[in-house]
């Protein structure tokens, strides 16, 4: 069997790489990918503990968090329908109507 | 009426209120029913009230209206009572304040501010009436402080005219010295008696049971007394807090004659004859008050016998017979003291009255030097003022003569008395000499004005009606007190003896012995002010350049005097110089602008710098945001794993 560890180091550098895209990444479509990669690094992280420790808890926290993330995924990609409508760009740094 | 008492200073504040907030609007007619239809009333239902409580035959009549103060084992009550001492004052603030009101309808009928003027006058009835009617400490507190209040409006009357405002706050200012000793008496009462209402406080200060726990030889009585007597000097303006009321003839004549001569500045003999109770305990308290009232009425006759200002030689002669007041609550002859008030008020306010018909009929002009042979020319004003001045001369039979001697003798009769005694027969002639001079250089002797200037001019009848019938008052006014000996029942003292006892000087010598040495000492009181007489007459009518040649052989002492013995100057330079030092220098440079405002801008500016620095970090990129959740959460982690004590608790919290 693979011991946790293992999982929990995976999820990390999953999780940091969203982290890392989502910060240096200028394409709101790529940002949005590094969202769902950190939500499934946490994903990860949870099912594994689950199995460590024998409880279902963390299984049915996956659960929510996909469900949301669909949810997130609908919600999202039809704000980037519309930017990328309106602005004619899927770069973050032109999206600044609100700064004067 | 007895059981609706609170409607006696109900009606002027009515009328007060209605003449200040719409009067504005109105005609003087308007404004004069309403001013003097208040005080009228008022008049009337004291009137009744007095009635009432006399044929009642009770000795004293209270009632709680309600309890305005009420906080833990404290109660201050609106509570109103009667008793011979309110009556007296009572009749002589309505009665002496109804005759001002009816004058002023004339004296300030071609003045700006009209309606403002009758209703400062009626709120000052108000206060007075709350204060002679109040039945403790802290409700007479109110009226004290209300008819401050309404004195310094009314001083400050021309308030476009710098001195007068000046003058106002002059008043008011040392007011507030003799207040805070009158305040401090009430703390120290209320903490010995745990009560200020008048009833019970002298109840349980004439329990002999009761000793005062170490105070040392001076007692609580004496300091008690002391305070209140503080408070009572800056009313009535006694040494050394007198100098506010020559200054406060800035005010229209009406204000001085009701405010500065017959009412207020009489408050403080008021309440040191209403805590007579407290008085008698202590010696020490009532000398003080004895050479105190003596010193001021010496100090103030001589002052008032060079002024050429023909309101400020009355009104040193005002400070001067207030002396005379304490002197007789001081030898503990109240009734004596009260009697002096009630016909002081009578003959002072015609004074002054009789001194704004010259004013009037000068067209403003004040100065005696500019005067001179008015008594043809305004003949009522004249027979009137003449009367008063024989009466506060103590010429007999008029009122004057009655009360100063009854003074006089009081202060023979106690003992070691005598100089006191002297130092009063001197100033009676001094007060009979000064206001000869202020007749004779103002009615007789040569015409000193322009006659093309100054179209002089009788007074109207509203003014001309209070003088003649406070020329009335002073005349018989003398009468209610006559002591037996000059074929009177004495009724005065005999009316208040319910309220002051019999503990009065004049009851230790035997009958007969008693009536000779009265007799003597009025022939010498009334030699004395013919002496007085004949002075003035022949240093101002007969041989008028005498009384220059006279200033000029005396100058040191005639400047001195004329200078007011530069009391003004003294306060300025010890009192009033190093205090506008400390407030401009410490207080305002130091303490408000460096420290107070320095903090507050201090604060203001870095709270400013700090922000200009950070607000970059609210760029609006969300990136940007992201990464400082990165850091936070970086720093979370790094807490928990590299410090174990710090993370464990966090841990154990969540957990």
């Amino acid at each position: 069997m693979v011991p946790t560890n293992y999982y929990v180091i995976l999820s990390g550098i999953l999780f940091g790489l969203g982290v890392f895209a989502f910060v240096f990444k200028r394409n709101i479509i790529t940002i949005f990918m590094s969202i769902e990669l950190m939500l499934n690094a946490v994903n990860l992280a949870f099912v594994a503990f689950s199995q460590a420790w024998g409880k279902l808890d963390g299984q049915v926290f996956v659960l929510f968090v996909i469900v949301v993330a669909a949810a997130e995924a609908a919600v999202g990609l039809g704000i980037i329908i519309l930017i990328a409508r309106n602005r004619q760009t899927l770069n973050v740094e032109r999206v600044d109507l609100m700064k004067l | 009426m007895l059981e609706y008492l609170w409607i006696v200073p109900l009606l002027p504040l009515l009328g007060s209120a209605i003449n200040g907030l719409l009067g504005a609007k109105w005609s003087n007619k308007i404004v004069n029913w309403v001013a003097l239809g208040s005080t009228g009333l008022s008049f009337a239902c004291a009137l009744e009230a007095v009635r009432e409580f006399i044929e009642s035959g009770q000795a004293l009549f209270r009632k709680e209206f309600f309890t305005w103060i009420a906080a833990g084992n404290f109660r201050a009550g609106f509570d109103l009572q009667i008793d011979q001492l309110t009556v007296v004052m009572v009749l002589v603030v309505t009665g002496v304040g109804w005759l001002i009101h009816i004058y002023s309808t004339g004296y300030m009928a071609h003045e700006g501010g009209y309606y403002r003027f009758f209703s400062y006058l009626n709120l000052f009835m108000f206060f007075m009436l709350i204060l002679v009617l109040a039945a403790n400490y802290v409700l007479l507190f109110v009226g004290w402080e209300g008819v401050g209040l309404a004195s310094y409006l009314l001083i400050g009357f021309y308030f476009l005219r710098k001195s007068a405002s000046d003058a106002g706050k002059k008043a008011f200012i040392v007011n507030r010295i003799g207040d805070f000793g009158f305040m401090l008496g009430m703390f120290l009462l209320f903490r010995t008696f745990h009560t200020l209402d008048f009833t019970k406080l002298f109840e349980a200060a004439s329990n002999p049971a009761w000793s005062p726990e170490g105070w040392g030889q001076f007692g609580t009585f004496t300091i008690a007394c002391l305070l209140l007597f503080m408070g009572a000097c800056g009313k009535s303006a006694q040494l050394p807090l007198y100098v506010w009321l020559p200054d406060a003839m800035e005010g229209p004549t009406p204000v001085s004659a009701l405010i500065h001569a017959a009412t207020m500045v009489t408050a403080g003999v008021y309440v040191v004859a209403r805590s007579h109770v407290l008085f008698t305990h202590s010696e020490t308290a009532l000398v003080v008050v004895a050479i105190v009232g003596c010193a001021t009425a010496f100090f103030a006759a001589t002052i008032g016998l060079v002024q050429t200002d023909i309101k400020k030689v009355l009104a040193y002669s005002t400070v001067s017979q207030l002396g005379y007041m304490f002197l007789a609550c001081g030898v503990g002859a109240f009734s004596a003291g009260i009697f002096h008030l009630m016909t002081h008020a009578f003959f002072k306010a015609l004074l002054f009255l009789a001194a704004g018909s010259v004013i009037h009929a000068m067209s403003g002009e004040q100065d005696l030097r500019r005067m001179g042979g008015l008594s043809k020319k305004i003949k009522y004003t004249y027979a009137t003022m003449l009367i008063a001045t024989l009466a506060i001369a103590g010429i007999p039979p008029l009122a004057g003569f009655f009360s100063k001697d009854a003074i006089l003798l009081s202060a023979f009769q106690i003992p070691g008395g005598h100089p006191l005694y002297v130092l009063g027969l001197l100033t009676a002639l001094l007060t009979s000499f000064y206001m000869f001079r202020l007749i004779f250089l103002t009615f007789h002797g040569k015409q000193r004005y322009d006659e093309h200037k100054v179209h002089v001019h009788e007074s109207p009848w509203s003014m001309l009606g209070p003088l003649v019938a406070l020329a009335v008052l002073s005349v018989i006014g003398g009468w209610v007190a006559a002591p037996a000996l000059w074929g009177g029942p004495d009724y005065f003292a005999n009316f208040l003896t319910p309220v002051f006892g019999s503990h009065e000087g004049a009851e230790a010598l035997s009958e007969s012995a008693a009536h000779s040495l009265e007799l003597a000492l009025a022939v010498v009181a009334v030699v004395s002010a013919l002496l007085g007489l004949a002075i003035a007459y022949w240093l101002y009518l007969k041989r008028p350049e005498k009384a220059d040649g006279l200033a000029r052989s005396l100058a040191p002492a005639y400047r001195v005097l004329l200078n007011k013995y530069y009391v003004d100057e003294l306060y300025a330079a010890t009192i009033v110089k190093p205090l506008l030092w400390i407030s401009t220098n410490v207080l305002w440079k130091t303490a408000d602008v460096a420290a107070i405002d320095g903090t507050v801008n201090g604060v203001a500016g870095g709270i400013t710098a700090v922000g200009d620095r950070t607000r970059y970090t609210q760029s609006g990129n969300t990136r940007s945001y992201a990464i400082w959740v990165v850091i936070g959460a970086l720093v979370v982690i790094a807490v928990i794993f590299l410090w174990p004590g710090a993370g464990k608790p966090v841990l154990g919290w969540v957990r």
